[in-house]
């Protein structure tokens, strides 16, 4: 190896200042995609012990469907208002992002009560998550997302006063796509707990 | 609390009295003395030395990639030393105790090694040695500066060694779990392990598991953003291939870990029923689910181990590797496969013939793969010149040991064959084949072969050698007895024995674990001698085995930075290419480097975790609940620093630079 | 999954300076559009309704297609969702974000199908863990420790 015929050589680094991509869209929907495998392994729960009653009360006895279809659509309605909060983002409206991100925290929090008077109700009724399989695989899984939305409230707070103090700098706006991500991803899981665990459920 | 069965529990205490001290077992008073002089030993000669302003600033709160990988090789070294223990206290008992007698470990403490031997061994040895090779090759390798998410990188090296602490508590404050390694119930459940140990089992994993899960997002995304230009996906070195293989797999299988370990804390916590006999729970949906994750998991050990060989045998063959494109093939096969697969470790459960031959046949599909990859090594070296360093020896080891070994486990994978070697040592002796022969030999490949580059230093070779012959040598004569007492039909996780006919053999076992025992010394004196004579071994050159992939380009430990100028990859081993093609190292306008700030959020939040682990495992609902919020706080806290970076300066680049070159020149190395 | 030939496959392709946050406007946000909302709400709203009916209403349809429709009308959701609502299509970070997607959809497929197989299998092959009580067999139970609160449906 000699230094020789450098000149016929390659340009061989970059002779600039390089800056990669920055990769925190991607590792935050990494990380949901594993948190997916999470409410996989609850789904495959309330599937194999969906009927171990146990001589206990089961899904039709319990679910209350018109609360549910509430709920769902306070979380559904909770979408469509932070993708507006996304939607002012992206004009640098920070007033309208902030009142449309309060406008879903709202929401979230009218869900977390409806879910929260549910398990009471149920607890009340002798049907805690101690009474058979089934009501724990049940308690777990809805627990389990009931749990991420207050993450996602918490978050959101947190955002709020993020962007109030500090504007809509790229950071944020990064954050809030972050966030939006995290909350379109529990819209998916409900999706799967009202179809899998309520509708079917009640019909059993 | 008020049932009156369980044992006391106070408010500011939980169920934590003095009782939970084991000062009445001599064996761990002695383990408790020794370890209280090494490590206040240890303590004492940091503060004399006034190094702890020093560790804390340039270490602890590092987000520097090399530093962070040094410091989970050294975690994993100290707990190969605890898991290394547990197996030659379990050699040596099982050694003693025939014709009446008991040995010298009570069944209850002997159960408690077992499971933690296995538990450290693949989760806190293994797991945090790989994660320590990624951590100070991959970035390297792909021509970055540093991983995509560097205070994530931090937090989660401090999540490990919390999860590694908690465990290590269980040691002299209550006990650890005695169900074997991966905890079934219903044994597991509150009912058969009403004690701590299955909670600090559940805990330390899961804190550890939030680590690893964190760092294998970290990995991916740096993998695939990080690359230097040019270097497209089949331009990648073996290792990075595996590397982001590996981490894919983490974060597939991790969470279904999590997953099942907290529904067994439901069931333990707040009697549930997902694995309990009675109202309606079902323990086999835990083996179910946590072979799972159990299954890849030996693929995420194993496959990043291939991508050391990958990189050791082409290096010191001189040769490129043989069958690249079939080898990232046979990599990602082997990722997807390995999900088909985990019925095979319960194939005696009762699921019926169509189910165990579904996933008997696909357990046998993944030795072709694997094949393949053997085969490459092979022809790799067929008509190189091949080198015969520490590292190589190690690869021919490999070859030989886990060849073997992998039949036993196709063997294993026949059910027939299997409900009849099931739960028996020749099970013990396949897998101990394949992690051994497999994973440690690699390891200590990968540490033979980058120490020159992490630290600037090469490992002696004398010691190396001698340790490479102990482990060898001492893995064969220590599991070939297991394999022909498993084929007698000799069960696993037996404290004693009755039939005297056997002794021997547990006898020539336990030599074989004398004999790596002074392999694991060896390797100690190995790092010793190397510290010791540090300018003796010192590679000045940067490239000491005139290696083929970017990380042999920087100097030799690399600077902060690692690259003064993004590398431009033009072919598969891309330094390789540039020697060859005359590559002169750039001597000026260099720019200033942007570089992440150190932060202490990390280890306090670690800290805070391990605490908040303590509480509960001791029921101490105060203090997992400060400790919670407290961790829910400080991450609030830490997301409201938005200058988390800093400008190396230009003229600071071209001195180190600089020194390099000249450095290089003296020794009158080429380019 | 060959990359890019354009020599900078290691994802430096957007010119943008937003690396390190300071800045306004990173460059990777999503390319959303009040249409695209509207459009996947309504969407939704209607893949939400119907499997309620379908549970709620006195549909005239046997069990087992009421209980596919829910599922279907569940799958078609999520995409919609997935579509509308997180961003999704191939362009996203160069395709990273989708194959991760996919694959994720294979492996839970992969472990929820294996799971059910495996233990329904199992409990085909041995004595269920505890029995599973039948309607006839609650039918005959009168002590039921709760009582069902209202109407059963079937």
């Amino acid at each position: 190896m000699t230094d020789a015929s450098s000149a016929t050589a390659p340009q061989f680094f970059v002779s600039e200042e390089d800056h990669p991509d920055n990769g925190v869209m991607l590792g935050f929907w990494l990380y949901l995609m594993s948190d997916c495998l999470i409410f996989a392994c609850l789904f495959a729960c309330y599937a194999v012990y969906g009927q171990s009653y146990a001589a206990g009360p089961s899904g039709a006895d319990l679910f209350n469907l018109p609360l549910i279809a509430v709920s769902t659509a306070a979380l559904l309605l909770s979408s469509i208002t932070y993708g507006f909060a996304v939607l002012e983002m992206l004009h640098q409206r920070k007033d309208a992002v902030l009142k449309w991100l309060a406008v879903t925290g709202c929401l979230g929090l009218a869900f977390l009560g409806l879910e929260l008077y549910e398990f009471a109700h149920m607890v009340g009724e002798g049907a805690g998550p101690d009474r058979s399989a089934f009501l724990s695989s049940f308690f777990a899984l809805v627990g389990t997302h009931g749990l991420h939305v207050t993450f996602g409230i918490v978050w959101l707070v947190v955002l709020m006063v993020q962007v109030n103090k500090f504007g809509l700098t790229g950071d944020n706006q990064r954050r809030l796509a972050c966030l939006s991500m995290f909350w379109h991803f529990l819209d998916l899981v409900w999706i799967g707990v009202f179809s899998f665990v309520y509708l079917i459920g009640s019909m059993q | 609390m008020t049932d009156p069965s369980t044992v006391e529990h106070s408010a500011l205490f939980g169920r934590l009295s003095l009782e939970a001290i084991p000062y009445h077992e001599p064996i761990l008073v002695l383990t408790f003395i020794a370890i209280a002089i090494g490590g206040g030993a240890v303590l004492a000669i940091i503060t004399r030395m006034g190094k702890w302003g020093y560790l804390w600033d340039e270490w602890f709160t590092s987000v520097d990639h090399k530093k962070i990988g040094i410091m989970y090789i050294v975690l994993a070294t100290i707990m190969l030393l605890r898991g290394f223990s547990d197996a030659l206290m379990m050699r040596l008992q099982q050694a003693m105790a025939f014709d009446g007698s008991r040995g010298y470990l009570p069944p209850e403490h002997y159960d408690q090694i077992f499971t933690a031997h296995g538990v450290i061994m693949v989760l806190f040895v293994a797991m945090p040695m790989i994660v320590g090779l990624f951590n100070i090759v991959v970035p390297l390798q792909i021509g970055a500066r540093d991983v995509a998410f560097p205070f994530l990188n931090n937090f989660s090296f401090w999540m490990t060694a919390a999860g590694a602490g908690l465990l290590m508590a269980s040691l002299f404050i209550g006990e650890f779990a005695k169900t074997g390694w991966l905890a079934y119930p219903p044994l597991s459940g509150i009912n058969f392990s009403p004690g701590t140990g299955v909670d600090y089992y559940i805990w330390s994993l899961q804190i550890a598991g939030v680590g690893t899960l964190l760092s294998g997002v970290n990995f991916v995304v740096t993998i695939v953003k990080m690359r230097a230009p040019g270097m497209t996906l089949m331009k990648m070195p073996i290792f990075t291939w595996t590397a982001l293989v590996t981490n894919i797999l983490i974060l597939a299988v991790f969470p279904v870990l999590t997953a099942t370990l907290a529904l067994l804390g439901l069931d333990r916590y707040f009697g549930m029923h997902f694995f309990t006999n009675d109202l309606g729970g079902n323990m086999m949906m835990y083996v179910n689910l946590i072979w799972i994750w159990g299954h890849p998991e030996v693929y995420i050990l194993i496959l990043p181990v291939f991508g050391v060989f990958s990189e050791v045998v082409a290096t010191f063959s001189r040769k490129p590797l043989f069958g690249y494109s079939s080898m990232v093939y046979a990599t990602l096969s082997i990722a997807l496969l390995s999900y088909l697969v985990w019925l095979h470790h319960f194939f005696t459960m009762g699921s019926g013939a169509s189910v165990n031959s579904f996933f008997a046949i696909a357990t046998m599909i993944i030795s072709i793969p694997t094949g393949v990859k053997i085969f490459n090594w092979l022809f790799t070296m067929y008509r190189g010149r091949i080198h015969f360093q520490v590292p190589m020896l190690w690869t021919m080891g490999f070859l030989l040991t886990f060849v073997t070994g992998g039949m036993t486990g196709v063997m294993l994978a026949v059910p027939p064959a299997d409900f009849i070697l099931h739960n028996s040592l020749f099970l013990v002796a396949h897998f101990h084949h394949v992690i051994i022969g497999g994973v440690v030999f690699g390891l200590f490949a990968g540490i033979n072969y980058w120490c020159p580059k992490a630290i600037g230093f090469h490992l002696d070779p004398f010691w190396g050698k001698v340790s490479f012959w102990c482990w060898l040598s001492g893995f064969w004569v220590a599991f070939t007895p297991l394999y022909i007492m498993g084929l007698m039909g000799v069960t696993r996780r037996l404290s004693h024995f009755t039939d005297p006919s056997l002794q021997i053999w547990f006898q020539i076992a336990l030599v074989g674990g004398i004999l790596v025992l002074c392999g694991i010394v060896a390797f100690l004196i190995q790092i010793y001698v190397s510290i010791r004579d540090r300018e003796r071994l010192r590679d000045t050159t940067g490239d000491p085995w005139d290696a083929r992939t970017l990380e042999w380009s920087t100097a030799s430990p690399p600077p902060h930075y690692n690259f003064a100028f993004t590398p431009i990859v033009y072919e598969r081993d891309a330094w390789w290419d540039m020697k060859r093609r005359g590559f002169k190292r750039p001597e000026e306008s260099f720019n200033q480097i942007h570089m992440p700030d150190n932060t202490a959020t990390g280890i306090v939040l670690a800290g805070l975790s391990a605490v908040c682990g303590f509480g509960l495992v001791w029921h101490i609902w105060w203090m997992a609940i400060l400790a919670f919020v407290g961790i829910v706080g400080a991450t609030i806290w830490h997301t409201f620093n938005y200058n988390r970076d800093h400008y190396i300066p230009a003229d600071d680049v071209a001195q180190t630079e600089t020194a390099f070159i000249q450095q290089l020149g003296e020794h009158g190395a080429a380019t | 999954m060959s990359s890019s030939s354009d020599g900078r496959a290691g994802g430096h392709h957007d010119e943008s300076v937003f690396v390190h946050g300071t800045e306004q406007g990173p460059a990777d946000l999503p390319h959303a559009t009040r249409k695209g909302y509207i459009t996947g709400f309504v969407l939704s709203v209607i893949l939400t309704i119907v499997p309620f009916w379908l549970v709620i209403g006195d549909v005239s349809l046997n069990k087992f297609a009421i209980v596919m429709l829910i599922l279907g009308f569940g799958v078609v959701q999520i995409f919609v969702h997935v579509v509308y609502f997180l961003h999704m299509n191939s362009q996203s970070e160069q395709g990273w974000n989708l194959m991760a997607f996919l694959f994720t959809l294979i492996l839970v497929t992969i472990a929820l199908a294996g799971s059910i197989w495996i233990m329904f299998n199992m409990n085909l092959n041995m004595m269920p863990m505890s029995p599973l009580y039948s309607e006839e067999a609650r039918a005959a139970m009168p002590e039921l420790p709760l009582q069902p609160q209202g109407e059963r449906k079937h």
